[in-house]
């Protein structure tokens, strides 16, 4: 086929009405332009709020939750053992916090080729002691290499170095608000008090500001053996581990499967933080469909246009059908027109989305509860470009659909005996 | 002789359907041989256009047979009558209808940059001989529209040209121009007809033009009385 001659008479016929073509053109880059800072800017918010408490969770929790034995003696006496039972006021007595075997359950996390980090924790309440005022907090127990691989844990420590909790012996990490609280610097010296009245002097190495003022209030960090200490444990006593996937969307299902294979509660993120997966979800929704929205508009835009210019160049395409052009090649003729638009309009839009979203990455956003972030959080994906151009395409494509069909049945007698 | 006719028309009848049938041509036999200069003519609404339109596949909603060198024109999709026009037919009609984005050498070279049969060079070159031949070479890179209506017509017969067609068909050719346009072109038909054994029909209700052309068919009602 004469794809050649197809393209030059579409270029005409274009550039006879540029005016009305740079206005369709202008249609279509302005909700490209839109759709991809629109999704850049909420991507980028999205990533962020999920980052504050996904980056900081665990794909698998394994823990041991402190309740009542569900085998109570009674069910296992013979006598009763076909009877209903009863039992009130069951005390949790003899359960622990304590993941029993700790030590070989990570050797066999370590190599699950599924996982690709595992972190223990250890979770102790205490009391910090601020004259006679007893300030209720939390130390975690961590190591902080690993936290700080999986869990970005270097991240958020705003004054005083991550790694000296594992070098300075009995030394901790505050929450900004609970250092604030005690009105205390790094090098000095913070008294705490746990649950079973044991006293211990810790020397503060640094601050974490973790975007969550209420967990900043009560938060502290230290190392595993200093926790241990602490709590007047041995060095095995280990109450949580944390593990990431290879694969997030598998949690649910491996949670299930250590908690058969270890005899530990397990739980995974999808269940822990269900609110934010459903409130990003949400996010994007609107955003595609605000920018969706938008290209329909272009597209009935560039729709009009090639109605009217079919109207107006009704006698050009009834002599060209007199001479020997076919309907195919006139409904090619305005194809190419319409995807021409959306292509010029989309590539555009594409350059301006980008330029767009680069400067709303530039606005300044200084917010006391995310001390990484200086400005506006944009997601650069390519996919959005992706999105945009096919989107583009496609609108054009059926905007020009419908027209081009009405070209390529005009018949030429009509017009011709018209005149 | 059979080689030599250009068009066969074979017992052609066709009915208008809006609101009622109305039969607007009966029973139209005719036959084109080639280098003829053949004018239709009658009064207005005697079906000379309707038949025109039928002669050049335009129209296919007839009874009857269409032979174009010697092939049978019914049962062709649109696409295969689209390149029998293109390459067997050329048009001139009572408005020019130029494509006014184009240069009036793009305008001639169009239909047979469509052909592909030559290449592009090749096109250009044989639509510079046919403006030559009309004498409107030097309007070649003029846009179309600042050309005056004798002009027009002249590239659009040029554009008839291009493909050397086996007929052309022409349909009120002068019903737009004046007196001395009107003989201009009429001296250009002649001359391609008797000059370069070039078929031509014409329909056209101007008795003057008909009365000189080779053989005048004479339409009322729809049908040929003379």
């Amino acid at each position: 086929m004469n794809i050649r001659l197809i393209f030059r008479i579409a270029k005409s016929l274009l550039l006879a009405r540029w005016k009305q073509t740079l206005v369709a053109a202008i249609g279509v880059t302005f909700s490209i332009t839109m759709f991809i800072a629109l999704l850049s800017f909420m991507t980028g918010l999205n990533d962020l709020l999920d980052g504050l408490i996904l980056n900081r969770t665990a794909h698998v929790r394994l823990f041991n939750e402190i309740r009542p034995n569900i085998h109570q003696p009674i069910n296992s006496t013979p006598e009763f053992k076909d009877s209903y039972n009863f039992i009130r006021s069951v005390k949790s007595g003899s359960s622990r916090q304590e993941i029993y075997n700790s030590g070989a359950i990570m050797q066999a996390l370590h190599r699950d080729s599924r996982v690709t980090g595992v972190a223990p924790k250890i979770m102790a309440q205490v009391f910090f002691n601020d004259g006679s005022i007893d300030i209720t907090g939390t130390i975690s127990g961590i190591d902080v290499e690993e936290e700080s691989d999986l869990f970005h844990f270097s991240e958020y420590i705003v004054d005083g170095s991550p790694l000296d909790i594992r070098d300075v012996t009995s030394s901790i990490i505050l929450g900004k608000a609970l250092g604030e609280k005690l009105i205390v610097n790094v090098g000095d010296v913070v008294r705490v008090t746990t649950v079973n009245q044991q006293q211990f002097s810790l020397k503060v190495v640094g601050f974490f500001q973790s975007g969550i003022q209420e967990l900043d209030k009560v938060q502290s960090y230290a190392s595993l053996t200093t926790t241990q200490k602490i709590l007047g444990k041995s060095n095995n006593y280990i109450t949580d581990i944390q593990v990431k996937l290879t694969d997030v969307e598998l949690a649910p299902e491996i949670a299930r499967e250590y908690a058969k294979t270890f005899q530990t509660e397990a739980e995974d993120i999808q269940t822990a933080n269900a609110q934010f997966e459903t409130g990003s979800v949400v996010r994007s929704l609107i955003s595609y469909s605000v920018g969706i929205t938008l290209l329909i508009v272009a597209g009935f835009g560039i729709f009009n246009i090639l109605n009217m210019m079919i109207y107006e160049k009704m006698d050009s395409i009834a002599i060209l059908k007199a001479t020997g052009f076919s309907g195919q090649d006139v409904n090619r003729i305005f194809i190419v027109i319409a995807l021409s638009i959306g292509l010029f309009g989309g590539m555009l839009g594409l350059g301006f989305g980008f330029m767009l979203s680069y400067m709303i990455d530039q606005i300044p956003f200084n917010t006391a509860s995310l001390p990484t972030i200086k400005t506006y959080p944009i997601n650069y994906a390519p996919a959005f470009y992706f999105i945009g151009t096919s989107f583009s395409i496609v609108t054009t494509y059926l905007a020009g659909w419908a027209p081009a069909r009405k070209a390529s049945r005009i018949d030429p007698v009509i017009i011709i005996r018209g005149k | 002789m059979n080689e030599l006719i250009v068009l066969k028309a074979d017992h052609i009848m066709k009915n208008f359907h809006d609101p009622v049938s109305v039969p607007v041509l009966k029973d139209i036999s005719l036959s084109v041989r080639k280098g003829e200069f053949v004018s239709i003519t009658g009064k207005s609404g005697c079906g000379k256009s309707t038949l025109l339109y039928i002669l050049s596949t335009m129209d296919t909603d007839y009874a009857g047979d269409l032979l174009i060198g010697n092939e049978k024109m019914r049962g062709r999709t649109e696409k295969q009558l689209a390149r029998v026009r293109n390459a067997m037919i050329g048009f001139v009609f009572q408005f020019h209808y130029l494509l006014s984005e184009f240069t009036v050498l793009e305008n001639v070279m169009l239909p047979g940059l469509k052909l592909n049969t030559l290449p592009e060079e090749q096109v250009r070159k044989r639509a510079m001989d046919r403006l030559q031949t009309l004498d409107i070479h030097s309007l070649a890179n003029k846009k179309a529209n600042q050309l005056s209506g004798g002009e027009k017509q002249r590239v659009a017969i040029a554009r008839a040209l291009i493909n050397d067609p086996s007929i052309i068909m022409c349909d009120e050719p002068t019903g737009n121009l004046d007196k001395a346009n009107s003989l201009i072109v009429f001296g250009i038909f002649k001359e391609l007809a008797e000059k370069h054994e070039q078929t031509i029909l014409v329909v056209t209700h101007d008795q003057e033009f008909a009365k000189n052309t080779h053989r005048v068919i004479v339409m009322e009602d729809g049908k040929i009385i003379g």
